[in-house]
């Protein structure tokens, strides 16, 4: 099974909880700012799950979990 | 949801059974807890009563309580609820708070854009990396309360002699402010969050405002230390994108709930571990349990139990409308025991999945220091049952006396011996 998912975090209403790098550390990290950022070497798909929570964690519902249209 | 009187004969001494269909009688919010660790006695019928419960506040006005844990997540991300307390509609859950409201309060009392803008400046500051990096100076700081506390004892009062020191020194070295002058402030944030009278928390909040407005003007005229103040007095103020009221304004929220909040989550989170002696072996065996500890002790002790807001718009909450410029509090205690989300949410249990409580809020006002409380808590409480294996109580649980319900919940004291 491929990755299967696209991750989006809208900068514009993320207020830099951390809540998603305290979700998923291996998908999610927070930049200079403190805004969240996907870490580089995120397609993992075990990290899937992790990032579901991750978005369901966001105080400000920042991050979507998308299957990849391609 | 049948609308109530303003004024109404008050409840029984047992109240009626609820049920979400009957609600009882509106109940007085918010309520002295019975015991510390539980919310009180008299939410029962709130917590049948969900998402939404009419509660009668302190000057007779109805408002909104949330109970649901689904509506308190939708509710508190919702931009049409409104945090600015100056507003003359806002609901008043004490007259302390009263008093001081109308004086804008930086973060938590204000809202986007301006919220946004305040927030922005902070965030890098508090991320969950910056507060990874704190660890080792949290620990240097939680070894040595501990080593000058067991020099001097036993018996200890637990919250003097660690949970308040603690978070106090932690947030003076980060903000930059001299932890000489702690018991200043302690105390002065102490009757700003307790009173007893307004006059005592208007007080409270002038002389906070002098120290730090003091501290500031310092910081501009003189070398730049490392401190959260310092950044921001060097990189904001002197940029004009603050004046010196919001700076005073900001310092006085970053120190009051830097210190009064993580010290009552020691105290209490002590308390109810040394309650709850088979969750305590567990976690001794397994210190690997101890983040979701602290995760579950957020959830069930929700020391922030009263989170306000105001309505600006029509609001509809499964079938229920609540109205513009009505009130609408939230009670995290109730909330986050909300057993749709939590089976058996009376129990301690550092299995089940805690983390989606509201203890830290939700929304564009989620606490900004909460990756550092996390380490805080984690660090200290680790650390405090490791090097006191013998820790216990030195007087009876039902004696030691613990904060009314009308402000954050802890401990007044916790007399320990080991």
């Amino acid at each position: 099974m491929d990755t299967g998912t696209r991750i989006a975090i809208d900068r514009d209403i993320c207020i830099g909880a951390g809540q998603c790098a305290l979700a998923a550390p291996a998908v999610f990290t927070q930049d200079d700012e403190g805004y969240s950022t996907l870490r580089p070497a995120h397609e993992d798909p075990t990290a899937d799950p992790m990032t579901r929570e991750a978005a369901r964690a966001c105080p400000v519902g920042a991050i979507t979990v998308a299957p990849r249209d391609d | 949801m049948t609308e109530s009187p303003l004024t109404h004969p008050s409840a029984p001494t047992t109240p009626p059974p609820a049920s979400a269909t009957h609600p009882a009688a509106p109940v007085a919010f918010p309520q002295d807890r019975t015991c510390p660790y539980h919310p009180p006695a008299a939410y029962d019928p709130l917590r049948t009563a969900r998402p939404l419960a009419r509660v009668t506040l302190f000057d007779g006005r109805p408002a909104w309580l949330v109970t649901g844990h689904a509506a308190a997540r939708a509710l508190l991300a919702d931009p049409r609820l409104s945090a600015d307390r100056t507003h003359p509609r806002f609901p008043v859950p004490t007259a302390r708070f009263d008093a001081v409201r109308r004086r804008r309060v930086a973060l938590l009392g204000v809202d986007d854009p301006e919220h946004r803008t305040q927030r922005r400046m902070l965030v890098p500051r508090f991320t969950l990396q910056r507060a990874t990096a704190l660890r080792s100076d949290i620990q240097r700081v939680v070894d040595e309360r501990l080593d000058a506390m067991i020099a001097q004892g036993p018996p200890a009062d637990l919250v003097a002699a660690f949970a308040l020191p603690v978070p106090s020194m932690v947030i003076c070295a980060l903000l930059g402010v001299p932890y000489a002058d702690h018991e200043f402030f302690e105390e002065q944030s102490r009757r700003l969050l307790r009173g007893p009278t307004a006059e005592d928390t208007t007080a409270a909040r002038d002389r906070l405002e002098e120290y730090l407005g003091a501290l500031i003007d310092g910081k501009r005229d003189g070398r730049r230390g490392d401190g959260v103040l310092d950044d921001l007095v060097h990189e904001q103020l002197r940029e004009g994108a603050l004046d010196r009221e919001e700076l005073v304004a900001l310092a006085v929220i970053l120190l009051v709930a830097g210190h009064e909040t993580t010290a009552n989550m020691i105290s209490l989170g002590t308390f109810t571990l040394l309650r709850h002696p088979e969750r305590l072996a567990e976690l001794r065996r397994d210190p690997g349990l101890v983040p979701a500890a602290v995760e579950e002790l957020m959830r069930m002790l929700s020391i922030a139990d009263g989170l306000l807001r105001l309505a600006t718009e029509d609001i509809e909450v499964d079938g229920t409308v609540i109205r513009a410029g009505e009130g609408v509090l939230f009670a995290t205690s109730v909330i986050n025991r909300d057993d749709t989300v939590y089976p058996g949410p009376d129990t301690l249990d550092f299995h089940r999945p805690a983390r989606h409580h509201v203890a830290f809020g939700f929304g564009i006002h989620q606490c900004l220091g909460q990756n550092l409380a996390r380490a805080e808590l984690e660090i200290a409480l680790r650390t405090l049952f490791e090097r006191l294996p013998g820790l216990r109580l030195a007087a009876p649980a039902e004696e030691i006396p613990f904060k009314p319900g009308d402000t954050i919940q802890g401990m007044l004291e916790l007399p320990v011996t080991w």
